[in-house]
């Protein structure tokens, strides 16, 4: 990693914690070339190209595998406990692989602070899925697994469409309450000795009556729906899980990310239309590209949707260290 | 967003001091984050109000820690639901507050009858709310404390009869001696909850290892003494001869000391109300 990349590392962890994504302080010499080139370049050249990526198909590859996993993640859930196969019993908030113990990193520590007494296999489970998504990729856990991503995923549709009709407008947030959110719901875990969060985690609400059967705790999932749809888009996603910040930290060590290429980015700005988190890319924005090739920060999800409608594929799946080896 | 405006509220760094519409669009969106935080924040603590009205106790299942240890420990995962033979675990929802997702045992629509033998939610568990044996750093309430592992009728000729518990999760009381079948000297024939009920329980006469529904266990007793009958405990409840308060003798069920509160007689009680309950978190008092 040079040291423009390396700024931008720490910058982009920063910039997981609320900090707003600033134009970059030094840029290396090869993207530096590259800007200057695509300054002068033919602009009616580059009009033409995307007016033709614009008309091309729509692609949905990453996300209906993405969703395939999701679902059958959740539905694994559901039926082991339905058909009593036991192949992974539990919910999201804990459960058994076969046996082993899994538990999510934030209700874990939820349980620790509000406890203040680990035993073993609240360690070996929560030990276990650390490495799981440390490999994984952090966030992965938001886009792939957590069953509120997906509902909210669709009320984003609705939420786009409302919009488009010039009936609602997103209205943003400071991000910076996802940090403050964290820092209260642990704090609060601590003080009160109670699971404050755990009660209105709709990571656990929606996984527990996807099991044991649906709930008065849905509505609380339901307003935060209605909230997302008519207010603000995927505003708890983005804006107040502490889950998806304990994820993302773990996600600054993975190996498995998005990567952008820069020389063949033609900066139409599909990608971060379709962005839960247009924050982890801001590098794809005209001019502030430290690299030839930079690798989007921590707080993506690795959702897959700005590599589906990237129409130049600047934006690819990549495994740190894998192309070397291989 | 376009890419021609710069990302939510970051300011080329050489152009002059913001405009008014600006400031009013960052004052908006500090009202909307603090709209945002106060409704999260609210939702999360009104999980107090149930504890602020002190609603009625749930019977948690075998094992568990005392209700405030109980509560800042479960995960909320339901393990304990999916290896309880008879069903007899639920979970709690939004009206709990804090408990929503956690396990209780609703003990009239089904107890817990020890089918399994090992206590098996004590062992799926996987947080420590369930125990066998309470760390020592915890404490134990006086009387909570069984005075010795209880003997499970059922295993009492096996080689280990006893259950692996340490502590009661309630004490059964007669709350309605005055509809008691054996305090009036009445039997009982037929289901004792009628067709429709659901509950399950282990009969070893019937399968050891597979609980039926009560309804297709129906009785016939000249004299009631179900809630003796169906304890699964050895010795946690008997039929005595008791002086009534007119000094004339007469037979009554009597709670002893190794009733781990698992509502079996709450349940098997075939009078509407109940006679017999197992009050949730109750402690021996002798």
């Amino acid at each position: 990693m040079n040291a423009f990349l390396k700024r931008r590392f720490f910058d982009q962890i920063a910039v997981m914690f609320g900090r707003e994504p600033k134009k970059p302080a030094a840029i290396s010499e090869p993207a530096q070339q590259i800007h200057i080139l695509k300054r002068a370049t033919n602009k009616e050249k580059l009009q033409a190209a995307t007016l033709a990526h614009e008309r091309s198909k729509k692609v949905h590859k990453w996300r209906n595998r993405r969703w395939a996993v999701l679902i059958v993640a959740n539905l694994m859930f559901t039926f082991s406990f339905w058909l009593d196969i036991q192949i992974l019993e539990g919910a999201l908030t804990a459960s058994r692989f076969v046996g082993f113990h899994l538990i999510d990193l934030n209700s874990a520590l939820q349980v620790m602070l509000a406890h203040k007494h680990i035993i073993v296999n609240l360690v070996i489970g929560t030990a276990t899925v650390f490495v799981l998504w440390l490999i994984l990729g952090g966030r992965s856990f938001c886009s792939w697994v957590c069953p509120y991503h997906l509902v909210a995923e669709w009320a984003e549709k609705i939420h786009l469409y409302l919009v488009q009709k010039k009936l609602v407008t997103d209205q943003n947030i400071d991000r910076r309450l996802r940090t403050l959110s964290w820092i209260v719901f642990a704090a609060l875990a601590l003080a009160t000795g109670y699971t404050v969060f755990e009660s209105i985690s709709p990571t656990g609400i929606l996984s527990r009556a996807l099991i044991y059967g649906p709930g008065l705790a849905l509505l609380w999932v339901l307003a935060l729906l209605v909230f997302e749809v008519f207010f603000s888009r995927r505003a708890w996603c983005r804006y107040a899980c502490p889950i998806g910040l304990t994820y993302g930290v773990v996600g600054i060590l993975s190996p498995v990310r998005i990567k952008y290429k820069l020389d063949s980015c033609f900066h139409e700005g599909d990608c971060r239309k379709v962005c839960l988190v247009p924050h982890v890319l801001d590098t794809v924005i005209k001019g502030r590209a430290v690299d030839t090739e930079v690798p989007i920060g921590p707080d993506c999800t690795r959702c897959g949707l700005c590599v589906d409608t990237c129409p130049t594929g600047s934006l690819t799946f990549d495994v740190k260290g894998l192309s070397k080896l291989l | 967003m376009s890419e021609s405006k710069p990302p939510n509220g970051a300011q080329p760094p050489d152009t002059p001091p913001p405009s008014r519409e600006r400031v009013r669009q960052a004052r908006r969106r500090w009202l909307r984050t603090i709209l945002l935080t106060g409704g999260v924040m609210g939702a999360a603590l009104s999980g107090f109000l149930p504890l602020v009205y002190a609603r009625t106790k749930r019977l948690r299942p075998p094992g568990a820690l005392d209700e405030k240890d109980f509560l800042s420990s479960c995960i909320k995962c339901g393990q304990c639901v999916q290896v309880c033979p008879v069903q007899a675990i639920k979970l709690a929802d939004l009206v709990d507050g804090f408990g929503v997702g956690t396990p209780y045992i609703d003990a009239r629509e089904q107890a817990c009858d020890f089918s399994c033998d090992a206590v098996q939610c004590i062992l799926a568990c996987p947080t420590g709310s369930l125990v066998y044996k309470k760390p020592a750093f915890l404490g134990s309430r006086k009387g909570a404390r069984l005075a010795a592992a209880p003997i499970l009728k059922a295993k009492e000729k096996d080689a280990e009869p006893t259950l692996n518990l340490s502590e009661r999760i309630g004490v059964a009381r007669l709350t309605r001696p005055e509809a008691c079948l054996a305090i009036q000297g009445k039997g009982f024939k037929g289901q004792v909850r009628g067709p429709s009920f659901k509950g399950r329980m282990r009969y070893m006469e019937v399968n050891r290892w597979k609980p039926i529904g009560v309804a297709e266990h129906p009785y016939d007793l000249a004299e009631c003494d179900l809630c003796v009958r169906e304890c699964p405990v050895k010795g946690a409840i008997s039929i005595e001869t008791v002086f009534a308060p007119d000094g004339s003798k007469r037979k009554s069920p009597v709670v002893h000391e190794p009733c781990v509160g698992c509502g079996v007689c709450e349940m098997i009680c075939p009078v509407e109300p109940t006679c017999i309950v197992v009050d949730a978190r109750e402690v021996w008092n002798t």
